[in-house]
């Protein structure tokens, strides 16, 4: 089967009517192309600011703020008035307790106390769960089983039910806050543990670390400095969710009278305003306040986990751009249809056309 | 200068399946010599072993058995951390085989500083520059600074060359360099390592599954089916003799444009029958330079 | 540019062709838009294969996938024709088909077997069923029909029928992409665009597969766009070969021509790249000394638009 002519032969100026260029030069118009500056690696570890994110973001800030700064500007919140009960005025603005306390005062105190209490254990979960989940993967055999194992018991241990009895346990005069941000720390690293040991599982495979293996680093280095940054989107993931299921679990843990014995949090303000039948007296200033500081705060820090999330998983992210071009592109095309007709872009995956 | 002296080595793999273990042997008893300014290439399909030479030869595997020797000229042998100073190796994948949240400058500087090459963060850096000039990477100060995900893969790939050099390696197992690469530039990187070879005095092992580029790159060729060396011997010979089948298979298979010329006619040359691979015995090897087959197990005998 | 008016033997196939693409130009409409591919031209003829060649970022991989209509935002065919002219006469016009005879047009006429298919069968589906879906989705066949037409195409590729009841991860990578070109087969279309099909593939394998191609287009005659980096394995089997740079079609002759009298710079570049296997040693191997003009030439690629779809 020759399809080929004897013609084919004819030397006319077939094609190429490009001027030749040696060596071809990349399309100048490229975007991405390599930047003379250098950008700063915490660069590409920082998600793109969107909208949920800035809420996020302004969220978490301001209960920050007001949990740090707020308990120097308000007054003793452990000061008995006469003025029991009383809803917000222009002397309490968020009114006052059964026992005549300012909201307000125990309202920043108590913010103070829940993100102490967060931020504690946040660390310790993290450490814990790096160190378990990290090392033992990085490790690899039996010290990844055991790790693993570890990890796993843990993991079905119900955390709840165990803060409870470890803290009825402990008498409640050496019931601190240390003691409380331990319990809750150890109940709640071992799912972060496994999610790190998957991560490093991947990172580790990756022909850079057996480079940097090879050209003779340190197992700890490796870690430190190879393994690591690329996990810290995952560890800032993680570190986000164990604030939130501090502050909650604190939470569940005074309101049930079981919390920090010399503390304030906005679980204890809730067990208080609990015993002091605020619901049932009406008394909304009392109990809605700290309810909302918390549900704000868990809502504020998972907003910015899902920015998180994105750069964890481009994928997510990918997704969200192209929706945005896709819409973008239409409009383009409607604009220009008198043009080419027809020419619509129709999504469709290579599957989507096989089926 | 530093040669290596691999003598029956073999690596055998656990396979588990629930509770039945089975032993698979990736590398079946391979014996060859790495010298100084001499390339030895490596050829075989995916699951030939070839890969698994590389990973037993700069360590990240323990042999079951036969040994890995590594000399200097006066015949001190060379252990312990030395060894990853003298055998160093380039990844297949560029985009895989630099940390992505580090700059060029890190991946070479951290060889030079952990086997003591430089000595203060000025010279280290004066040695990074120096290094990025010599794989052609200008302007070399720029390039430092950035980050791998700026680079083309073949920039990239020179940077792994630069970081496999920077330790003073004299031992260089390049596992895949080019396969990965655009074909445009392939050349200009197998030329880098050629040039890097001479100035050096390097031993290379050109680990590939092109059969051209093994040809052309290399003095020596061994052909391996099935974790054993099927058929060795200088590059021509190999390519252009081939004697045992699964050689003559390699040959066949590979694009030729040469000789779809001397056939006539471009669709013939793709249409040429291929010998079946069922009868294929590797269990014995043709080697040019002895111009006999050696049955491996006659091999074994003869030196017990 | 390569619009190509006086009809030769070298730039247009001699038979009717089955595919006319004239000034196709893809523009991805990123923040600065970036035109992927630029008046692309070229004649498909019935059962010619047409090798499309050129590296990483030229746009052919793009070209492809606006023939077909599947690219996907950001992508947007600025402005080009392109026209297939069935067996029985008739012309559609590709640009301009609404979505529902868009999905009836693909696969049975003009199906594709993208770059690593074979990883994109279903893990958890029997090869029988896969292929039964897209019968299924295009055809009305009875069930004992579509199953004998599943049965006939994967012999008509090399794989035991037996196999209809295997599920993917059972086969070798070389049977998993034979799979897939007998899933592209399967509605019998005229023409079948073929995306570095044989790339990840071991060489043996790879060519049991281009002869399985070869023969099969032999049999039944489709044409096949057949797409790679590899200009010496597109020599061997193509009848003509268009080369691509930067977007731009910078040269389409036979492959017989091409070989032997590259005309365009990059084309001879291209050439030069692959050492021969069995020719002589060409003067760039092994030259040393400085960079040659491969070491210091920049390199094309960097095509943002190629990652952005990957």
């Amino acid at each position: 089967m020759t399809n080929i002519g004897p013609d084919v032969q004819v030397a006319a100026g077939t094609v190429a009517t490009t001027p030749p260029t040696d060596p071809p030069e990349p399309a100048a118009d490229v975007p991405g192309a390599p930047a003379g500056r250098p950008r700063a690696a915490w660069r590409m570890l920082l998600p793109s600011m969107t909208p949920w994110l800035a809420t996020g973001l302004v969220l978490v800030a301001v209960i920050v703020v007001f949990g740090v700064v707020g308990p120097y500007l308000v007054g003793d919140p452990d000061a008995i008035s006469d003025t029991g009960l009383s809803g917000p005025s222009a002397e309490h603005w968020l009114g006052t307790t059964q026992t005549g306390q300012d909201v307000l005062a125990q309202l920043a105190h108590a913010t103070r106390g829940s993100l102490q209490i967060g931020l504690m254990v946040g660390v310790l979960a993290t450490v814990l769960s790096a160190f378990f989940g990290i090392y033992g993967a990085y490790l690899g055999g039996f010290a990844d089983e055991a790790f693993s194992l570890l990890s796993n018991v843990f993991l079905v241990i119900p955390g709840l039910p165990l803060v409870i009895v470890i803290s009825g346990f402990v008498p409640r005069e050496s019931r601190g806050l240390w003691t409380i941000a331990v319990v809750l720390a150890l109940t709640s690293w071992a799912a972060s543990a496994r999610v790190l040991r998957a991560q490093t599982l991947s990172v580790r495979s990756r022909d850079y670390v057996a480079a940097s293996r090879l050209s003779g680093e340190k197992p700890w280095r490796v870690i430190g400095v190879e393994i690591l940054p690329n996990l810290l989107p995952v560890l800032a993931s993680q570190f986000v969710y164990a604030v939130i299921a501090a502050i909650l679990g604190e939470a569940g843990l005074s309101f049930l009278g079981l919390g920090a014995s010399n503390s304030s949090t906005l679980g204890t303000m809730l067990f208080y305003a609990q015993n002091g039948f605020a619901l049932p007296l009406g008394a909304w200033w009392w109990f809605v306040p700290p309810g909302l500081v918390i549900a704000l705060f868990g809502m504020g820090l998972s907003l910015i986990n899902f920015s998180i999330d994105e750069i964890i998983n481009p994928r997510l992210k990918n997704a969200r751009t192209a929706r945005r071009r896709a819409k973008a592109a239409r409009r383009r095309e409607r604009r220009s249809a008198t043009g080419t007709d027809g020419t619509a872009g129709t999504a469709s995956t290579a599957q989507e056309v096989a089926r | 200068m530093t040669s290596v002296h691999v003598t029956d080595l073999t690596k055998d793999y656990t396979l588990r399946s629930g509770l039945r273990r089975t032993r698979l042997r990736a590398v079946d008893r391979v014996s060859f010599d790495l010298v100084p300014r001499r390339t030895v290439a490596l050829v075989g399909e995916s699951g030939s072993g070839k890969s698994t030479i590389a990973k037993l030869l700069t360590r990240m595997e323990k042999p079951t058995s036969g040994r890995i020797d590594v000399q200097l000229d006066d015949r001190t042998p060379v252990m312990g951390s030395v060894y990853q100073r003298h055998v160093q190796m380039v990844f297949q994948d560029p985009f895989a085989s630099l940390n992505p949240f580090h700059t060029i400058e890190h991946h070479v500087a951290r060889p030079l500083r952990i086997h003591h090459r430089t000595h203060d963060a000025a010279s280290t850096h004066a040695r990074v520059v120096e290094m990025l000039q010599r794989v052609n990477l200008e302007p070399a100060e720029q390039i430092a600074l950035r980050r791998p995900h700026e680079l083309s893969g073949g920039q990239r790939q020179r940077v792994a060359i630069a970081r496999a050099l920077a330790p003073g390696a004299q031992v260089l197992i390049a596992d895949e360099p080019v396969s990965m690469l655009d074909v445009s530039i392939r050349l200009g990187v197998l030329n880098l390592l050629g040039r890097l070879q001479r100035e050096d005095n390097l031993a290379v092992l050109y680990i590939t599954h092109d059969l051209a580029t093994a040809r052309h790159f290399s003095d020596e060729i061994l052909v391996l089916y099935r974790g054993r060396v099927v058929e060795r011997g200088p590059a021509d010979a190999v390519i252009l003799d081939p004697h045992h089948d699964y050689t003559k298979l390699l040959a066949l298979a590979a694009p030729d444009p040469e000789r779809v010329g001397s056939v006539g006619g471009t669709r013939r040359g793709a249409a040429r029958e291929l010998p079946a691979r069922d009868g294929i015995d590797n269990s014995v090897c043709y080697d040019h330079d002895l111009g006999d087959w050696v049955h491996v197990d006659d091999r074994e005998r003869a030196r017990a | 540019m390569t619009t190509l008016t006086a009809p030769d033997a070298r730039t247009t196939p001699t038979r009717r062709p089955v595919l006319t693409v004239r000034d196709l130009t893809v523009v991805y409409d990123v923040e600065e838009p970036v035109t992927a591919v630029a008046d692309a031209s070229l004649d498909l003829g019935r059962g010619e294969i047409l090798g499309l060649a050129g590296e990483s970022g030229c746009g052919k991989t793009t070209l492809a996938y606006a023939i077909n209509r599947l690219h996907q935002p950001p992508a947007r065919i600025a402005s080009g024709s392109v026209v297939f002219h069935d067996r029985d006469g008739g012309d559609v016009d590709l640009l301009a088909l609404d979505d529902e005879p868009l999905r009836r047009f693909r696969w049975s006429q003009l199906s594709m077997v993208f770059q690593g298919a074979m990883n994109s069968l279903n893990p958890v589906r029997t090869i029988g069923a896969q292929l039964d879906d897209t019968l299924r989705a295009h055809t009305r066949m009875p069930r004992r029909e579509r199953r004998e037409r599943s049965a006939e195409v994967l012999t008509r590729v090399g794989v035991d029928v037996a196999r209809l009841r295997s599920y993917p991860h059972e086969l070798s990578g070389g049977m998993r992409q034979r799979v897939m070109i007998a899933m592209a087969m399967l509605l019998e279309p005229q023409i079948m665009i073929m995306d570095e099909p044989t790339t990840a593939l071991d060489v043996v394998v790879q060519r049991e597969i281009l002869r399985e191609i070869v023969r099969l287009r032999d049999e039944l005659d489709f044409a096949v766009v057949f797409i790679t980096h590899d200009l010496p394995l597109l020599l061997e089997i193509s009848d003509r070969i268009a080369v691509m740079l930067a977007g731009r079609i910078v040269e389409l002759d036979t492959a017989e021509q091409l070989h032997r009298s590259p005309a365009h710079p990059y084309t001879r570049r291209l050439l030069g790249s692959f050492p021969s296997l069995s020719g002589d040693r060409g003067s760039f191997i092994r030259d040393g000394g400085g960079p040659t003009a491969h070491d210091a030439g920049p390199e094309t690629g960097t095509d943002a638009a190629e990652e952005d779809r990957a």
